[in-house]
């Protein structure tokens, strides 16, 4: 029998299993391969579980959402995250370091009718995730790997390696070097193939914190001056799709810290 | 059981839509008590964390709001701050930013007819389903999406949340040999896409027409990326009036705020609206096809809006051929877009309608407040408004078909869930 695969989502904007449909060339192919269970955007036909391998979208950020993730877990022989919201709390957990009352009150007028959560968490903060892809959204490529991968039962091959290797690989010039553009890519997980540099624009860290960022973490402070940004500046661009990994990646270890504020 | 005087119906995860929603339906008496799409998609405050942000952030951020359609939110967010910058974005540039929302409508469309609403018509569970017994149509349908796709890869670096996008304009723009290899997928495209045009016309559409007012945005070339509103009614203004003339409210059983008229009107925004007002405004070849498919001057049966989309995408394809053929090359990437104190207002026709933005900035450039009124929320009371009229002329069928027909009229909208914040899941209570 063909294994199963469901596909779920928590906060969201949708794109990350959207790009499971995006694989326009490699779809039909696939849904010969395993049974494509449970995929709510793409069929209303819901096989039972449980399931081989879940899909995860999205951040958990509503009481209700806390007991869903445990049922997904419970029907799941393997979960893998997709994307920031999934793996770091995504965008919206800019309310994590602020007040969600707030929050709410800016956007509702009558905020007691929404049921949030204070912080919005990762999936990995709730149940034991077997593996975590990364991105905003993830790459295509990566995810047709991490899906063959789990079907032959082999690692996927996503390395962990910086952007920077990627722009190398793929013969960019080096922005910061070249133009003083602020660039967060030595800093950054692999993954999109340093779309940006090949765009002339700086990476803006949509694939969260390389490992780079817990051994030789580059000093950003020091590279501050040449590269004529504020401290906001750098908040602010360390502040977005993956706030939350990047300021947990940047915890105080000692003097020479280069946290973001 | 039929005919039942009181009964409820619940549809608790609505599929093929894009985000969470619910629909719940309640008769009593055998009349339609109470019909709500709930939608609780969790908020994720955009409004509230763009405050303190730099003039050149909301383009990247706000298009992580939709994954299906960023490059509208990219556009409508890019309009807002240029106008409070007092910069404009005209002449190839303007072209361009069409070009690069031409590929989203392909894309945006073509997911939605061949995945979402096609299998309605014609009995399937989704586009898997259908593809055992009709692999070259769902393969089609895949082949016009990835052309989009790849007009949207070319020009902003990828296809969700594409990275080229700066207000201003780019951060760099093509060399025209880079578009010759686009116009030739493209012209391949445009015959998959009057083949789509042709299919869907052979679909069965119920009966059903609606009377609410239409609003779409109104330029001279038929309206994507910018333009003012208008109305079938006659109501014109531009983006900056948007907040005189259309109120959002708040209702208990959605994370989405329902937009109506400031006098109280419901309206329509979307594909049908679009059509309606700008037909005369559609290339010939789109014009010819529309005509082929039966649709007149406006189509009010919403029902119907899967062949109004498809005929939209034999538009987007032309045009997108047009805009490649005449480019020429932008001498900067961008305009300068400095910041000064004001406010400003933008707006584009995302897929699924007008999207609104507004911006409050201070003399850093640094957002004070900010306002987005994604298309879903200005559509959900007429959804509800058609949902209880088409139940209730349909009382005399079973739950299950009832409710199979009801999810299927919601799709008509091609409600986006996860841009209104806010699954479908549909309830029917008869009590």
């Amino acid at each position: 029998m063909a294994p199963t695969l469901a596909v779920w989502k928590f906060a969201s904007c949708d794109g990350c299993q959207l790009t499971l449909l995006d694989c326009e060339d490699e779809l039909l192919a696939l849904a010969g391969r395993v049974e494509i269970a449970h995929f709510l955007e793409a069929s209303g036909a819901v096989g039972e579980g449980p399931y081989d391998v879940s899909l995860v979208e999205g951040s958990i950020t509503t009481p209700a959402d806390l007991d869903r993730i445990r049922h997904v877990r419970a029907v799941s022989r393997t979960l893998i995250t997709i994307g920031a919201c999934a793996t770091a709390g995504g965008v919206q957990a800019l309310r994590n370091f602020a007040d969600v009352r707030e929050f709410a009150s800016v956007v509702y007028a009558r905020p007691e009718y929404i049921a949030t959560l204070a912080e919005s968490t990762p999936i990995a903060a709730h149940v034991p995730v077997d593996f975590e892809l990364h991105g905003c959204p993830i790459d295509r490529r990566q995810l047709l790997e991490v899906l063959s991968a789990h079907l032959t039962g082999r690692r996927p091959d996503v390395p962990a390696h910086s952007v920077c290797f990627e722009c190398k690989s793929r013969g960019n010039v080096c922005v910061m070097v070249a133009h003083g553009t602020p660039c967060l890519g030595p800093v950054t997980h692999a993954g999109c193939g340093a779309i940006c540099p090949a765009y002339g624009r700086g990476c803006y860290g949509c694939f969260g914190p390389s490992p780079a960022w817990d051994g030789a973490r580059p000093n950003t402070r020091a590279l501050l001056p040449w590269l004529d940004m504020t401290e906001d500046e750098t908040r602010r661009v360390l502040s977005t799709f993956n706030v939350a990994a990047f300021r947990e990646a940047a915890v105080p270890e000692g003097p020479g810290d280069d946290a973001p504020a | 059981m039929t005919h039942r005087h009181d009964r409820t119906l619940k549809v608790g995860e609505l599929a093929r839509v894009e985000g969470e929603g619910a629909l719940y339906v309640r008769v009593r008496g055998g009349d339609v008590a109470e019909v709500r799409l709930d939608i609780y998609e969790p908020p994720r405050f955009f409004e509230a964390f763009l405050r303190g942000r730099a003039h050149t952030e909301p383009p990247d951020i706000t298009a992580r709001i939709c994954g299906i359609c960023p490059v509208a939110y990219q556009t409508s967010a890019c309009l807002a701050i240029e106008e409070a910058c007092g910069a404009t974005v005209d002449g190839p540039l303007r072209d361009l930013r069409r070009l690069l929302y031409c590929g989203e409508w392909i894309e945006s469309h073509a997911l939605h007819v061949y995945l979402l609403h096609a299998p309605d018509f014609l009995g399937y569970h989704g586009a898997v389903e259908l593809a055992r017994d009709h692999r070259d149509i769902v393969e089609r349908g895949l082949r016009l999406k990835k052309a989009g796709n790849t007009l949207m890869e070319v020009l902003g670096g990828r296809a969700i949340h594409p990275v080229n996008v700066r207000v201003g304009g780019f951060y760099r723009v093509p060399a025209r040999a880079e578009l010759a290899p686009l116009a030739e997928m493209l012209r391949r495209a445009l015959d998959d896409a009057l083949d789509t045009v042709r299919w869907a016309a052979g679909f069965e559409f119920p009966d059903f027409v609606h009377d609410h007012e239409y609003l779409a945005l109104s330029a001279d070339r038929y309206p994507i990326e910018g333009g003012d509103l208008r109305s079938g009614a006659g109501r014109a203004f531009p983006a900056a009036a948007f907040e005189d003339h259309i109120t959002e409210e708040q209702v208990p059983h959605s994370t989405a705020l329902h937009a109506r008229f400031t006098d109280g009107g419901t309206y329509l925004t979307g594909p049908l609206a679009r059509y309606s007002l700008n037909r005369h405004l559609l290339s010939p070849l789109a014009l010819e096809a529309a005509a082929g498919a039966g649709l007149g001057a406006e189509c009010r049966n919403p029902f119907r809006s899967v062949l109004v989309r498809a005929v939209e995408i034999v538009y987007a394809v032309d045009e997108a051929l047009r805009l490649i053929a005449g480019y020429e090359p932008p001498d900067r990437p961008a305009v300068p877009v400095e910041p000064r104190a004001g406010t400003g207002h933008g707006v584009s026709e995302a897929p699924r309608g007008v999207l609104y933005h507004r911006y409050d900035l201070d003399a850093d450039g640094l957002i004070t407040a900010a306002r987005i009124v994604p298309p879903t929320s200005q559509n959900q009371t007429a959804i509800e408004d058609d949902l209880r009229r088409f139940v209730a002329a349909r009382l005399h069928l079973d739950d299950a078909e009832l409710t199979r027909r009801c999810e299927q009229a919601i799709r008509n909208y091609d409600p986006c869930i996860s841009c209104s914040t806010h699954f479908l899941d549909l309830t029917v209570e008869r009590t």
